[in-house]
């Protein structure tokens, strides 16, 4: 192996909070050679994005970083930033989680490019230009002459992240510090951006630190794991000897969380909630009209989970709320044969707790001035007002006690909580009035894997106990195929394909469920098909050639 | 473990976060004891606020009574001129004066009580008269007056006029901060939540409120009122509630987006009790803020009404008339203008402080 172009060594990395200095990671050696890919895999908190702010320079305000971070021999701990600003950014790069929020929305994303250019290689304003136009070319944004003027709100999720990989590689760094990349896009996308980085690897020869918590891309993608927790490393190793042989419990845990095994199918049973050609329109300007859900129809029956599909913007959150009258809808949903599309909110107070919701962000989803006792028991106020407090108090320490909660924390707050204890509660708040159809609109999203599991096993416990019927809605395929009996594939408001689960997973009848379903299972496929068939458009060459 | 414990709210965890703040420790402890001279200050000070010494116009700020010594002669010889009397001599012994006097005319042992209405003597009394009453020795105790501040233009202790403007502009900002935080945080919370139309048209309400020049507003409702002080500041909170409404729309508008409120919606809770549950505990900390910086704010706008003569009414006074009467005195007695301004300006330093305290307690970013 020849010398690492970075080398860490015992990077610690502290904040100072209100309640003492808390130590995010915790020593951590590590080394990467030139061209290399190497991952730093870890649920949230493990410090795995600190590790590398730290190495950058860029942690809060409230953070110290000890210890040794090396580029080509320079320390880059400590240096100050003017000298750190000639290796940031041109030597070092990183694209960032958020697609939307790291860009300047008052700016022209080619005169963002432009800066770096200008800052880092001196380039003249139309020599900064040309480059940038061969670089939005690199990156595979189509027709990047008139790009090159677009604002970021023009783009869409993927094409800002492609901007973002273009002023990345501006200044040919050697090191591409890739910070979930691709999580805040579609299953699609991602495979697309992946393969795009990919490419630009082999193609360019940087080395790419991989920070993510998926062990799919992983897989697909690097050569080199490294498993962290709690600002340790668990295991290093190579991605084979990882996956088939890890040494660490905790790493097995990782790798046994992908969701498995399937629902046994319900026994068949009158449905409960029927929806006919349902459709949401929004008024957007004069007139006219975005129709974010069209035409759907939908049966739901008691112990039966139906799956509902598709990327950001298919429309099938706002199929969640109209199915619940929470959104102005047309057609018809009937609730044990009564229609209840157009109840007034009054009017559809009697049915509001045989239908309850669970929201897919457990930090959003309570309110943070109430107790956990308060926010469960709040249903019981409504629906049965006859209870006492002390009667009501005792349920919801109840319903806390069936999803795992002990009822002594009913008097603490929300944020007292991690994220999959909040979505217990949230889930608590639905089940203590006894509904009979449960709307999950992404219950496990923003959970790490392992806690995902977990609830997982929860709300298919749950569902047997009290034969609830649950509208599962998620974008992720490996979460549906585990929990549903039939599956609804959405795009663009419409559905797209329905069918019982396995029917859908093993033989789907289109293409863009086709293409969903490989975009989630077989990345390392895709990736590898794309690489070894060479459409690209820019060249190496170009990118050498400044 | 498993102990019924309390949660920390997110209440007293933002003031736990505040504790640490020395700065903001620092400036509730001025505003309590401003609060405590407001209220009882003006009770237990050495002088009144209405008394006027008229001996004493304009006398500087001292730690040692007055009269001074050399204060004594000439002041005798002011008050016994109108009785038509000439000091001869005036001697000190402790606290009591011996005046020798003569006149042209017998002398009225009454006269007395000319000595008696100066501010420096109490008690004048006739120690002996001449047989042909042409002259005469009075003994007075002299009045020890201790002005720490000085006096103002009418002879009254300044310390006791700014600890009543202190009570007055307290009275006026809590006023004139509780009215606008009342309506503001009602017609906010409101407009944001009902949203659509209803939003629309209460907002422009508000604008239309807005665009009416204040000065102006202010001078017409002193013509309804009259002047008296209550009122009006609660007018002045009347005015100020637009801005509180503004902040708290806009939160609402953030907040009712948020899944905690569709949660509530979807649980079937009425509106007026996702507003009362949900939505105002939420602005809680934005408003708290936002009533720390606004009464400095509203203590300032009392200070430039008064200024302008629309204030408070004598003898009654506030720091803005304090400080008007002290700019105007500014050459020769400077020290009417520095101590109302600098009363003024600790309870401004530490109202803002306190406030940028809380904001950064209340602030989510440090959750």
């Amino acid at each position: 192996m020849t010398a690492p172009i970075l080398s860490i060594r015992d990077l610690r990395v502290s904040f100072a909070t209100p309640d003492g200095p808390v130590e995010a990671v915790k020593g951590i050696d590590l080394d990467l050679a030139a061209g290399e890919a190497l991952a730093v895999v870890g649920e949230s908190g493990s410090g795995k994005s600190q590790l590398m702010m730290a190495a950058m320079g860029l942690l809060a305000k409230n953070g110290t970083a000890r210890g040794s971070a090396r580029y080509r021999g320079e320390e880059l701990i400590g240096l100050p930033a003017r000298r750190l600003n000639r290796v940031r950014g041109a030597k070092i790069t990183m694209i960032f989680q958020e697609p939307m929020t790291s860009l300047d929305p008052l700016q022209p994303v080619g005169r963002q490019i432009a800066e770096t250019l200008r800052v880092h290689s001196h380039l003249s304003a139309r020599a900064a230009r040309r480059r940038t136009v061969e670089l939005l070319d690199l990156v595979r944004l189509k027709d990047p002459e008139r790009r090159v003027s677009a604002y970021p709100h023009e783009l869409s999720g993927g094409q800002r992240q492609r901007v973002m990989i273009a002023m990345a590689l501006a200044n040919e760094p050697d090191i591409l510090i890739a910070d979930e990349p691709t999580t805040a896009l579609d299953v699609t996308i991602q495979a697309e951006i992946l393969a795009l980085i990919a490419d630009l690897r082999t193609r360019l020869g940087m080395a790419i630190l991989f920070i993510t918590h998926d062990l799919q891309i992983v897989r697909a993608f690097c050569e080199r794991v490294m498993v962290m927790r709690d600002g340790r490393v668990m295991e290093e190793g190579d991605v084979a000897t990882i996956f088939t042989a890890p040494r660490e419990d905790y790493t097995r845990m990782l790798l046994a969380a992908e969701p498995e095994g399937t629902k046994p199918t319900a026994p068949p049973a009158p449905p409960i909630l029927r929806a006919e050609n349902v459709g949401v329109h929004f008024a957007i300007g004069r007139g006219a009209q975005l129709a974010a859900v069209d035409g759907v129809s939908l049966t739901l029956s008691p112990g039966e989970t139906v799956g509902i599909v598709g990327e950001s913007g298919s429309g099938k959150s706002t199929l969640a709320r109209a199915l619940l009258n929470l959104l102005p809808a047309t057609g018809e949903v009937r609730f044990r044969d009564t229609p209840i599309t157009g109840l007034s909110r009054r009017q559809m107070r009697p049915y509001r707790h045989a239908l309850q919701m669970v929201f897919q962000d457990p930090y959003g989803a309570l309110s943070p001035r109430l107790t956990v006792g308060e926010i469960v028991a709040e249903g019981l106020t409504v629906h049965a007002p006859e209870l006492g407090a002390a009667e009501r108090r005792a349920r919801a320490v109840a319903a806390l006690a069936e999803v795992g909660l002990d009822g002594a924390m009913a008097r603490r707050f929300p944020h007292e909580f991690s994220g999959g204890q909040r979505q217990r509660i949230a889930i608590a708040r639905a089940i203590v009035l006894k509904p009979a159809a449960l709307v999950l609109d992404e219950p496990t999203s923003a959970l790490d894997r392992s806690v995902q599991k977990q609830v997982l096993a929860l709300l298919l416990a749950l569902q047997a106990a009290h034969n609830l019927a649950y509208v599962f809605i998620s974008h992720d395929l490996a979460v549906i195929r585990a929990v549903a009996d039939r599956v609804m594939v959405m795009k663009d408001g419409r559905v797209v394909e329905e069918g019982p689960t396995a029917r859908i997973f093993e033989a789907p009848a289109t293409g863009y469920t086709r293409e969903l379903i490989a975009a989630a299972f077989d990345l390392s496929a895709i990736l590898a098909a794309r690489q070894s068939n060479p459409n690209a458009r820019g060249s190496a060459s170009t990118i050498a050639g400044t | 473990m498993t102990e019924a414990v309390a949660g920390r709210s997110l209440l007293l965890s933002a003031l736990l976060r505040l504790a640490r703040n020395r700065a903001a420790i620092a400036s509730a402890v001025v505003l309590a004891l401003y609060v405590v001279a407001g209220i009882v200050g003006p009770m237990v000070w050495l002088h009144d606020y209405r008394t006027v010494y008229a001996n004493y116009v304009k006398v500087p700020a001292s730690l040692t009574p007055y009269p001074r010594a050399e204060e004594i002669l000439p002041g005798a010889a002011a008050a016994l001129r109108r009785a038509r009397l000439t000091v001869e001599n005036v001697t000190v012994v402790g606290d009591t004066a011996t005046i020798t006097v003569h006149a042209a005319r017998p002398i009225d042992p009454r006269v007395t009580r000319y000595l008696d209405r100066s501010d420096l003597f109490a008690d004048a009394r006739l120690v002996s008269l001449a047989d042909d009453a042409l002259s005469a020795t009075f003994a007075a105790d002299v009045a020890r007056h201790t002005f720490l501040v000085g006096t103002d233009a009418n002879g009254r202790d300044l310390a006791a006029r700014i600890l009543i403007s202190i009570r007055i502009s307290l009275m006026i900002a809590a006023l004139a901060t509780g009215v606008a935080l009342v309506i503001g945080v009602l017609y906010g919370a409101t407009a944001g939540f009902l949203g659509g139309r209803i939003d629309n048209l209460m907002m422009r309400v508000v604008d239309v409120l807005y665009s009416l020049p204040f000065v102006f507003f202010v001078i017409l409702l002193v013509v309804f009122f009259g002047r008296n002080v209550v009122l009006m500041f609660i007018a002045v909170g009347a005015v100020e509630w637009l801005d509180m409404a503004r902040i708290v729309r806009g939160q609402t508008l953030s907040l009712s987006r948020r899944e905690f409120v569709q949660a509530a919606e979807a649980l079937g809770v009425p509106p007026g009790a996702i507003l009362r549950r949900h939505i105002i505990p939420n602005v809680s900390g934005p408003v708290i803020v936002f009533m720390t910086l606004l009464v400095p704010k509203v203590i300032l706008l009392e200070s430039f009404l008064s200024f302008l003569g629309l204030g408070v009414q004598e003898p009654l006074t506030s720091l803005g008339v304090l400080i008007a009467e002290g700019a105007r005195n500014m050459r020769n007695a400077p020290w009417m203008l520095i101590y109302p301004s600098a009363a003024l300006t600790l309870l401004l330093f530490a109202l803002n402080f306190l406030g940028d305290g809380l904001r950064d307690a209340f602030d989510p970013r440090d959750r």
